[in-house]
């Protein structure tokens, strides 16, 4: 115990600068032992929404996280539509197919952003550089559509606010084109790249049996050999009426997640481009005026798994409780397990591995240090992992010469 | 047989009332008692997925919804539990069984008050650690 060093990660997290304070236990180069502490930004938005009407309430749960911003609200208006029978029975056809749209576009930017962030993490900031290059056409994309880059206003209950207009998808279908080949070109630097695959391979391994004890969701499970993903599972908009498919890996490692997200960025262009072909005209919106008593659950697959809202109604204007689980709440206390036993270089990449996503919980404070600990701080823990990285470089041209 | 048939045979009469509002929406009722028991058979035998807890205060009781997801079928299962007891809130922690329960039961008690017996880390997971002891922000009557 006497040599154990503490290593504080946080409140904000090196790599995704989100309120999130991790304490690493490391003997050595060894993690340990890992406390996480959670609640920076805890903004209490359960209660919150008890005191709207059921309309603002979509609004507000729009603005729990600014990544997987329509997440929140197709999963709240889901749940609302549980209560009225059901999205199909309440919701037109041109509606299901714009939903999920949407829904796609939002999972392209949301994984791009986490591609460029593990890059530069890695030291491979031209990965940076290309996957945020790639990621402006689509959030230009929501630009058009929706009046915003994010926070898109577009889920109601019974439908959404806007249409998609006839000029705007040859743009859209231009903008997929072009997408196509960037993700195939980050499918190849990936796995091809030795010196990516030695850095990735066995970093961070959650093992099958721990991804089912920790009830994981999302690209997080589906690297471990979890085959769950919501859109097929209890299919929601339009995601059963085209073809694509769950992308699954075994490995549960650092690697297989990344596989899992750029392979799953190619099905979200799949599922868009036949949306495009197929939506049909007609009403955007069922006018839907009041919520019957009753309790009802939405579920999404956002980017980073099972979005879960639950809603009581007792026949007011307001729910008499909204619960909320972001899919990260399942996934981040999986890091307990999956970075306990690595190295600390490897540390900070895995804890960002599962894209942990903290809007959903926090209150901003200042952690005094402990003063008699040594202390490293995120940034040394990037430079760590990017040390990591070129000495694995050199390594390898050592060896080719 | 499927899912639906295995838990109303194996729970019999522990079932208070069983209930669907739609094919993949069934609500079921359990005694407080029961729930390490129910959760236990719906995790480990089934093989069903814990999604989360939903715990919420009504006017005569402190309520929690245990969701449980069968990946397979797309049925979303919510176990229901009532604990009218509102002065000392306590029920059987089902960490112990999977450790995924551990930060929804610590959310619940520090934000209802609900006391998990068996819990083995019960500590705030979101309050500030200034935030007064025995003020439960989610129920409606913070001094009750």
């Amino acid at each position: 115990m006497s040599h154990k060093v503490i290593v504080p990660i946080g409140p904000y997290h090196p790599l995704q600068e989100e309120p999130e304070f991790f304490q690493l236990y490391v003997d050595g180069e060894r993690v340990v032992d890992i406390d996480i502490i959670i609640g920076y930004n805890h903004r209490g938005i359960e209660q919150l929404a008890e005191t709207k009407h059921f309309d603002q309430v979509a609004f507000l749960v729009e603005r729990i996280c600014g990544i997987c911003s329509s997440s929140h609200p197709y999963a709240y208006v889901l749940a609302v539509e549980d209560i009225l029978g059901g999205e199909r029975e309440v919701v037109p056809e041109r509606a299901l197919y714009i939903r999920t749209i949407i829904d796609e576009l939002q999972r392209l930017h949301s994984h791009l952003l986490w591609l460029g962030l593990a890059g530069h993490f890695i030291g491979y900031n031209t990965v940076w550089m290309w996957a945020w290059k790639y990621r402006e056409p689509v959030l230009d994309c929501f630009e058009m559509i929706t009046g915003n880059r994010q926070n898109y206003a577009m889920f109601k209950i019974g439908g959404v606010r806007r249409d998609i207009k006839d000029e705007d998808i040859p743009v859209l279908k231009k903008a997929l084109d072009e997408l196509v080949p960037a993700i195939e070109m980050f499918r190849g630097a990936v796995m091809d790249d030795p010196v990516i695959k030695m850095r990735l391979k066995e970093a961070g391994t959650l093992t099958k049996q721990q991804a089912i004890d920790w009830c994981v969701v999302g690209p997080t499970a589906r690297a471990s050999g979890i085959n769950i993903d919501i859109r097929r599972d209890e299919p929601y908009g339009v995601t059963d009426r085209v073809n694509w498919s769950v992308i699954i890996e075994n490995d549960g490692d650092v690697f297989a997640k990344t596989i899992v997200r750029i392979l799953e960025m190619n099905e979200s262009v799949h599922i868009i481009r036949q949306c495009l072909e197929k939506m049909p005209k007609g009403k955007i919106d069922a006018d839907i005026k009041d919520v019957p008593p009753g309790e009802g659950i939405g579920r999404v697959e956002a980017p980073r798994g099972e979005c879960f809202h639950y809603i009581r109604s007792d026949g007011t204007n307001r729910p008499v409780r909204l619960k909320i689980r972001a899919p990260s709440f399942m996934n981040v206390a999986s890091d307990k397990v999956a970075a306990v036993g690595g190295t600390i270089s490897d540390a900070a990449l895995t804890l960002a591995a599962v894209d942990p996503c903290y809007c959903c919980t926090a209150r901003l404070a200042v952690i005094d240090k402990p003063s008699n600990k040594k202390i490293m701080n995120g940034w040394d823990l990037v430079k760590l992992s990017q040390e990591k990285t070129e000495k694995l470089k050199q390594g390898l041209s050592d060896t080719g010469k | 047989m499927d899912i639906k048939d295995k838990i109303r045979e194996k729970l019999g009469a522990k079932i208070i009332n069983w209930q669907e509002n739609s094919p993949r929406r069934i609500y079921f009722e359990v005694k407080k008692e029961d729930i390490f028991e129910t959760a236990k058979f719906l995790f480990k035998d089934l093989g069903l997925r814990f999604s989360i807890a939903s715990g919420m205060e009504n006017p005569a009781s402190l309520e929690i919804l245990y969701h449980f997801s069968n990946d397979n079928t797309g049925e979303f299962y919510s176990v229901r539990v009532h604990i009218e007891d509102k002065k000392n809130p306590a029920i059987d922690s089902i960490t112990p069984i999977f450790v995924g329960a551990e930060w929804i039961e610590r959310e619940i008690w520090e934000m209802l008050g609900i006391n998990f017996i068996g819990h083995p880390n019960l500590k705030r997971l979101l309050l500030a650690e200034d935030w007064p002891q025995g003020q439960y922000p989610l129920r409606h009557n913070h001094e009750s």
